[in-house]
């Protein structure tokens, strides 16, 4: 019920931002209340909830395109089914968020409006091709799970409706991760090829994934103040080694090699990476990745060719409610 | 003239027999119909529900977060009205 039919009638005092309320909202967060959305809040904290649940939702819309690309190839009826259902949830995924960050006073048309004009950003790691099967494998298996590592803290974000959204995506996300590592399960017991097909995909994905998880933490913008509101709970440098040690016994148990020959373990435990090329991340971002181009294009088409649905079924309600008015007056 | 906004619809689902529906989010929607099978394709994928009502987010009404202390206040001092409140000796067992 956190509409924002409901939010029009309050009084907007967010240009005032008295020190009193400020307080008792650092209070409430402190005392890890929740906030929901007809809660008092900084403008700021509006503010960047609302790019970061929109970027959240626009990542998991574009993110059904390099898999997509997959579904009428999969190499068996198994195999596509359960892409289809993967590919459905992560749509399921971007209207929970939409809906999530709606809460926060701007509409979807808006939401969706300002990533089709390029003014809102998606994750980094979709802008890169699916070149073989084995993508569909690192995909699920590296992209989900770096997803999921980021994503298990966001169930407790201090936004209420955002972290209720996180946990139904959570309880989903887990599927998409295991039948991943069943298709690299898969391809490195088969032949020679597959294997190799299975590294090749391994290393090309695997920068860009620790890459997913943002700056490292020095240069990082926004993560002090996210940090005090509870947003963020894990830096982006903590999560990165999580997801890091995590994935390296797993990468063993296939037989595959990180491409990352600095790798070493500490006496802690823990798996040092080497320096990550932070140039290629910024030219991501800034539009030129492999495919920045054709994803935005794609996204405008399926926008602009599904007009004419929007438009029929809004006619359509429209001619019932005004034949229930006739009706009623007669 | 543009299209307007798609309207917003509440979602809630009973999942099972004898439980109560139970609100699970929102989703938007030209009309009724569209409205369930949007529901039924978004919040139950894996089997969640046996039923499921839609209603117009505009349709509800709801207390203000602001009035909460003074809504729920008469409710708070009435301890009275829990049953630990009674003293039961202990030889007469569980009630």
């Amino acid at each position: 019920m956190y509409t924002q039919a409901l939010n029009t009638a309050e009084t907007d005092d967010r240009g005032l931002e008295d020190a009193a309320k400020a307080a008792q909202f650092q209070a409430r967060i402190d005392a890890e209340e929740r906030i929901e959305p007809n809660d008092w809040m900084p403008a700021a904290y509006r503010k960047t909830l609302t790019r970061q649940i929109s970027q959240h939702a626009h990542s998991e819309i574009v993110g059904m395109l390099p898999e997509g690309n997959w579904i009428t190839r999969a190499p068996s009826l198994r195999r596509k089914a359960a892409l289809l259902a993967k590919v459905q949830d992560e749509c399921g995924h971007g209207l929970y968020l939409y809906a999530a960050a709606e809460t926060l006073g701007t509409s979807r048309e808006e939401l969706v409006d300002a990533m089709l004009a390029g003014k809102a950003k998606y994750s980094s790691i979709f802008n890169y091709p699916t070149l073989t099967w084995a993508d569909i494998g690192t995909i699920g298996w590296l992209v989900d799970g770096a997803a999921i590592m980021n994503q298990i803290p966001l169930c407790r974000c201090s936004y209420g409706p955002y972290a209720r959204a996180m946990i139904r995506v959570c309880k989903e996300e887990s599927f998409h991760q295991r039948q991943g590592y069943e298709i690299m399960l898969t391809l490195c017991h088969g032949s020679d090829e597959q294997k190799a097909m299975a590294q090749d995909a391994l290393n090309r994905w695997w920068w860009p994934v620790l890459m997913m998880f943002g700056p490292p933490d020095a240069t990082s913008q926004h993560s002090d103040t996210s940090s005090k509101w509870k947003i963020k709970r894990f830096s982006n440098d903590e999560l990165r080694q999580k997801f890091v040690d995590a994935t390296v016994p797993q990468a063993q148990y296939l037989g595959l090699t990180i491409p990352d020959p600095g790798m070493v373990q500490d006496a802690d435990g823990h798996w040092r990476y080497s320096e990550i090329d932070w140039t290629e991340f910024k030219q991501v971002l800034a539009g030129n990745g492999p495919c920045n181009r054709d994803r935005m294009a794609a996204r405008r088409k399926a926008h602009d060719e599904g007009v004419w649905v929007r438009d029929a079924a809004a006619a359509y309600a429209a001619k019932r409610a005004q034949r229930r008015t006739a009706q009623a007056a007669e | 003239m543009a299209t307007p906004n798609t309207p917003l619809w509440e979602v809630f689902i009973r999942s099972r027999n004898g439980l109560a529906h139970k609100h699970v989010g929102s989703l938007h929607a030209s009309d009724a119909t569209m409205a369930l099978q949007a529901a039924r394709d978004i919040y139950t994928r894996r089997g969640e529900g046996l039923s499921i009502w839609v209603v117009p987010s505009t349709a509800i009404t709801a207390s203000d977060p602001a009035d909460k202390g003074m809504m729920f206040e008469p409710a708070e001092s009435k301890i009275y009205r829990h049953p630990t409140f009674y003293e039961v000796p202990e030889e007469v067992g569980h009630m």
